[in-house]
């Protein structure tokens, strides 16, 4: 929100929620909010834009909401260089409902569905999604980014920064990935959340810029 | 001279849909929606539309939603089947008080209840209207749109393969650029910053005086609303023959023009049978239906399908009079609702067996 309002968006913009832990910011920002389904937001900020293309339209995604339930939208809406800007909040777990297992659980993981580690002849391999997205030739802006140490949020600002840089100025579809903490969901104390995230999530989901113009 | 052309359905109905002021269209080919698909792309540019064909329906309902958020007009569409992957976005636009117009061009009368009860999750109803041909679905077409903006909610135009794909004589209205006035709830971004943001959502937009996050609230305030819609949205019905007839035939859709007209015929042979076609399939018009069958000794139900209007005909006349099935199920071999049964001397033929 910072970015919105260094760039001074916010009287342009308009925010499309997923359901997910962070839908209890919807309500509680000074930007225009549209409250979407679990996975569906790419489709209804593909409407927004579509019908006010002066606007600023962005998502805010869990990784349950974007990477489980809207893969499909999400990648449609990339591969389209829908002119929109989806954050992507990345923890591996459900947090919402308590801590399972997503589509970007790490390897070894343990969550509530993958009780012994998440396993890959049993559960799959994590969908490292920001590097499908990268592959799109309508994607313009890909970054993935951490919030576990203040370097990184800087870092993580910075390249939403530039993503809604990009939107504005029409170059395509961005994406911002950003590797986030959930202590609770993780089953760690709150203090552990930085390091598990370095241990756990960094070395599978890998930090950088993917594709920048 | 008249202004008249010779139109598919699926056109008549695009055209109707872009001059009522329609501006975005999201949908996915599915027969027999397909061809008005086709021709919201052709006709949504020339009124600086949009028109997306969609990934799936899930996307299409999604894209309608966001454009709905705009103010804009928005629409999408599809066959029963492919209304059965939009219902959970269908239930939570209607909670988000949002105008849509749903074409749903099913594939024969099995999707009644699908269209009328609310086809989604949650206790929730929307406006269905459902024409018997194409000059009938040019007044729907406009009506859909403005029932949906008065109102807030998802409005259906319920229709079926003879309606997308007949040839009839029609006028349609002339289609202007430009988009129509947006209403003072639409976002456009520019609230962001003043301290009073605007929010859309199914889980509580504020509107009707609601206040704050409160789903208990909310959700009795849509209650309220569908109550509001029930009560206040003017039924419409086709009657006829009804004031001495002593077998009362109901019917909706395209099958009911043709039961219209085997009613005309026996008639016209000394039989005392009469009609009502419920066009407003939500609300169903209860009254007007009890009104034209109160005088006969019985009445009855034709539709394609195992009897599903025939609940709600049954409501309507509480118990006053018989109300026997005389339909059933009708299927081509493709599936696409072209029942074989749609046939006048068959339906007359039921008509009489239920008279005797």
């Amino acid at each position: 929100m910072e970015a919105v309002e260094e760039l001074q968006l916010a009287p342009r913009a308009i925010t499309v929620f997923g359901i997910g832990c962070y839908t209890a910011f919807a309500h509680n920002l000074d930007v225009e909010v549209v409250q979407a389904l679990h996975g569906r937001a790419p489709s209804v900020a593909t409407g927004i834009k579509r019908m006010l293309p002066d606007g600023f339209v962005l998502t805010v995604q869990g990784d349950g909401d974007m990477v489980n339930e809207g893969l499909q939208e999400m990648l449609h809406a990339a591969a389209r260089g829908e002119s929109i800007t989806c954050l992507l909040l990345n923890n591996g777990v459900f947090g919402e409902t308590g801590g399972q297992m997503t589509a970007t659980t790490a390897l070894g993981q343990r969550t509530k569905t993958s009780i012994e580690g998440r396993d890959p002849h049993q559960h799959g391999h994590p969908i490292l999604l920001s590097d499908l997205a990268a592959a799109l030739e309508g994607a313009a802006y890909v970054a993935r980014c951490a919030v576990n140490n203040a370097g990184n949020v800087a870092r993580t600002k910075r390249c939403i920064t530039r993503a809604f840089e990009s939107q504005m100025a029409g170059a395509g579809f961005s994406l911002v990935e950003i590797l986030t903490m959930c202590p609770t969901g993780w089953f760690v104390d709150t203090l552990e959340g930085p390091g598990y995230l370095k241990d756990n999530l960094a070395p599978v989901h890998r930090i950088g810029e993917l594709k920048a113009p | 001279m008249s202004d008249r052309e010779l139109l598919e359905g699926s056109e008549a109905i695009a055209r109707a849909a872009v001059a009522a002021g329609c501006r975005f269209f999201a949908g996915y080919p599915m027969t027999p929606f397909t061809e008005l698909l086709e021709q919201m792309a052709v006709w949504l540019p020339k009124a600086d539309g949009v028109c997306m064909n969609a990934e799936s329906e899930l996307e299409a309902v999604g894209m309608a939603w966001g454009a709905a958020t705009t103010g804009h007009m928005a629409a999408t569409g599809s066959t029963g089947q492919g209304l059965s992957l939009m219902q959970e976005s269908l239930s939570e636009i209607t909670n988000a008080r949002l105008p849509l117009v749903v074409f749903n061009m099913a594939r024969g009368q099995g999707d009644y209840f699908q269209a009328t009860r609310g086809g989604g999750h949650g206790d929730y109803r929307h406006i269905v209207l459902a024409p018997m041909d194409v000059p009938e679905a040019v007044e729907a077409t406009g009506l859909a749109f403005r029932l949906a903006n008065q109102w807030r909610t998802p409005v259906m135009v319920l229709g079926d393969y003879y309606l997308a794909h007949t040839y009839q004589a029609v006028s349609v209205p002339p289609i202007e650029r430009g988009a129509p006035e947006r209403p003072d709830w639409a976002l456009n971004g520019s609230t962001g910053g003043s301290g009073a943001a605007k929010i859309i959502s199914p889980l509580g937009s504020g509107v009707d005086g609601e206040e704050g996050f409160d789903l208990g609230a909310h959700y009795a305030a849509c209650a309220a609303h569908i109550e509001a819609m029930s009560a206040g949205v003017e039924p419409l019905v086709d009657a006829g023959f009804c004031d001495d007839a002593d077998l009362v035939v109901a019917a909706y859709g395209s099958v009911g023009k043709f039961v219209r007209y085997a009613c005309l015929r026996l008639r016209e042979a000394g039989h005392k049978v009469g009609y009502v076609r419920p066009i407003t399939l939500w609300p169903f018009p209860s009254e007007a239906v009890r009104d034209a069958i109160a005088g006969a000794a019985k009445a009855a139900v034709y539709e394609q399908n195992m009897g599903q209007m025939l609940d709600d005909v049954r409501l309507a006349v509480l118990g006053a009079a018989p109300v026997e099935f005389i339909g059933g199920p009708s299927w081509d071999p493709a599936g696409f609702g072209i029942g074989p049964d749609i046939n006048v001397p068959d339906i007359s033929q039921r008509i009489l067996e239920a008279m005797t």
